[in-house]
């Protein structure tokens, strides 16, 4: 099993060659050093594929949008309208950036940072195959749920350091949305820590396979229902409709960003976007089989983990419409409606799933359903 | 393998730096491009073409300050939840299923307490919380 990028690099023997020839002609030992450039150049390509994606999300959105309502959407930037993102871009660098005269300076400034950090370094985790992934924490649940935490954080500062009504009324309800998520988000995923007895996301994935049967959604009835607790309080963590209420821009113009203008807000959109994909990509890895190929396909070659890098983005993206497509469906929930849902069934639920989770691997050994099923019809057979 | 762990968290350290990096590079890109012209009207905050009355820091309902109080008790005992959870598979093959399922438990009864007391008091109510007590108050005396 192959731990991080580098690790999975260094494996092949020209690498080793390489390394060996610096050593010798640099005159000291450049593992570590050639170690930072690898990490630093993917987390560069990274980042940049993720904007991107974040980018074309926005694209995404607005023309299954326009499907939905029967209209064009956008067509005019690029072949179909597909670079509609980059000419955002560039009208949000060049716009006039306000910062409201009363607002705290310093906080109107670094809450989109926040943002942004929070987002980028939840990338970190993200496995997109067995040898494509940054780094293999062994805590990586645990850590990708801490820090993303900061984006929370970074809303509840624009919408507080902004000065406005509007903003402050966004960012408390930002905040409390976020915060009580958490909770219903945190305790599904425990259930799958549970299931795979790791928090690391490649033991995770590990113990599951290519083929729907060992996924750890269809598990046992519990992970089947944790699942929709994880996608919804996801949902809610992200901001998304229908639980979009610290921007509901009917009721509060703007939330949050009402005061930001230019880059500091397209950051704001950047940073959700990319949100979406993460989390999308971790309800795939821990119960959509993640970046397993049915039949070992490809191997563990270079093959190999092309395809699974497109076994795994494909899973993300399926979850990605589905995301946009409820946006478009649903209405928005009111502020008491959705303290309800979070605490009074979402809550409550997550806790019977990890309970029932936990008799669930201690009575059947963590045997899934399914391997129950065929046990039985073995059995059944055999007794013929 | 990574020999330590500064090989492991490295890329969240450059993760890290490259959000910051690209921040602070496209608001550099943007100060160097865009107009700047700022006006009194302009730098108000935004209140639907009015004047702005007074300051918006100004105090807030303490509905957010309750929900804040109980997420954290959650969070802390959710944080607690992963040490158990994570080897919780490891002892049921291990043979000592029962005990690492008794504790699972205790913490699940205490959260569960917790909510119920949450549940109870009209705390997980939006709008009407301080009425439930009232209301059982004139209940208990009615009866």
């Amino acid at each position: 099993m192959n731990s991080t990028v580098v690790s999975y690099l260094t494996g092949f023997e020209p690498v080793k060659q390489f390394i060996a020839f610096l050593t010798k002609s640099l005159g000291f030992d450049v593992t570590a050093l050639l170690t930072f450039v690898i990490f630093f150049l993917v987390a560069f390509v990274i980042v940049n594929i993720m904007a991107a994606i974040g980018g074309l999300g926005t694209y995404a959105e607005r023309k299954i949008s326009a499907d939905m309502q029967l209209r064009i959407g956008p067509n005019r930037v690029g072949p179909y309208g597909l670079l509609q993102f980059l000419a955002d871009g560039v009208k949000m660098i060049m716009k006039e950036d306000i910062t409201p005269r009363d607002a705290d300076k310093f906080l109107f400034f670094i809450s989109p940072i926040f943002c942004m950090v929070g987002v980028f370094s939840t990338l970190a985790v993200l496995p997109f195959s067995s040898g494509f992934t940054l780094t293999q924490l062994d805590v990586g649940t645990f850590y990708l749920i801490a820090i993303s935490s900061l984006v929370g954080l970074g809303v509840f500062l624009g919408g507080y350091a902004s000065n406005s009504k509007w903003s402050m009324l966004g960012g408390m309800r930002g905040a409390s949305q976020i915060i009580s998520y958490e909770i219903p988000v945190t305790i599904s995923v425990l259930g799958i820590c549970l299931l795979a007895g790791s928090l690391g996301f490649n033991k995770i994935i590990a113990q599951q396979a290519g083929l729907p049967h060992t996924w750890f959604i269809f598990h046992n009835p519990f992970a089947f229902i944790a699942f929709f607790v994880f996608f919804t309080g996801a949902l809610a963590e992200t901001n998304r409709a229908p639980f979009d209420l610290p921007e509901a821009e009917s009721e509060l113009v703007s939330g949050y960003h009402t005061e930001y203008t230019g880059m500091k807000f397209g950051f704001f959109a950047l940073a959700e976007y990319v949100e979406v994909f993460v989390v999308c990509g971790v309800a795939s890895a821990l119960f959509l089989g993640g970046y397993n190929v049915p039949f070992n396909l490809g191997g563990d070659g270079l093959v190999g983990q092309l395809l699974q890098i497109g076994a795994f983005v494909s899973k993300t993206l399926a979850l990605y419409y589905v995301v946009i497509w409820i946006r478009w469906t649903l209405p928005r929930l009111r502020v008491d409606q959705l303290m309800t849902v979070c605490w009074k069934y979402l809550t409550p639920m997550a806790i019977f799933n990890l309970v029932g989770m936990a008799f669930w691997v201690y009575w059947f050994n963590g045997k899934s359903i399914f391997d129950l099923i065929f046990a039985a019809g073995s059995h059944a057979a055999g007794g013929h | 393998m990574p020999s330590n762990n500064i090989d492991v968290f490295m890329p969240i350290i450059i993760l890290m730096f490259l959000g910051v990096a690209i921040c602070l590079l496209a608001f550099l890109a943007s100060r160097i491009l865009r107009p700047s012209n700022p006006t009194i009207k302009k730098e108000t905050p935004y209140e639907c073409g009015e004047e702005p009355m007074g300051s918006a820091w100004s105090q807030f309902n303490i509905r957010f300050y309750v929900v804040g109080l109980i997420f954290i008790i959650f969070d802390v005992e959710s944080a607690l939840m992963f040490p158990v959870v994570s080897i919780f598979r490891e002892m049921v093959d291990q043979g000592n299923g029962g005990l690492i399922l008794f504790e699972v438990l205790i913490f699940m009864f205490i959260l569960v307490a917790g909510i119920a007391y949450c549940w109870r008091k009209g705390d997980l109510d939006w709008v009407k919380s301080f009425n439930v007590q009232n209301n059982n108050k004139l209940n208990k005396i009615k009866e």
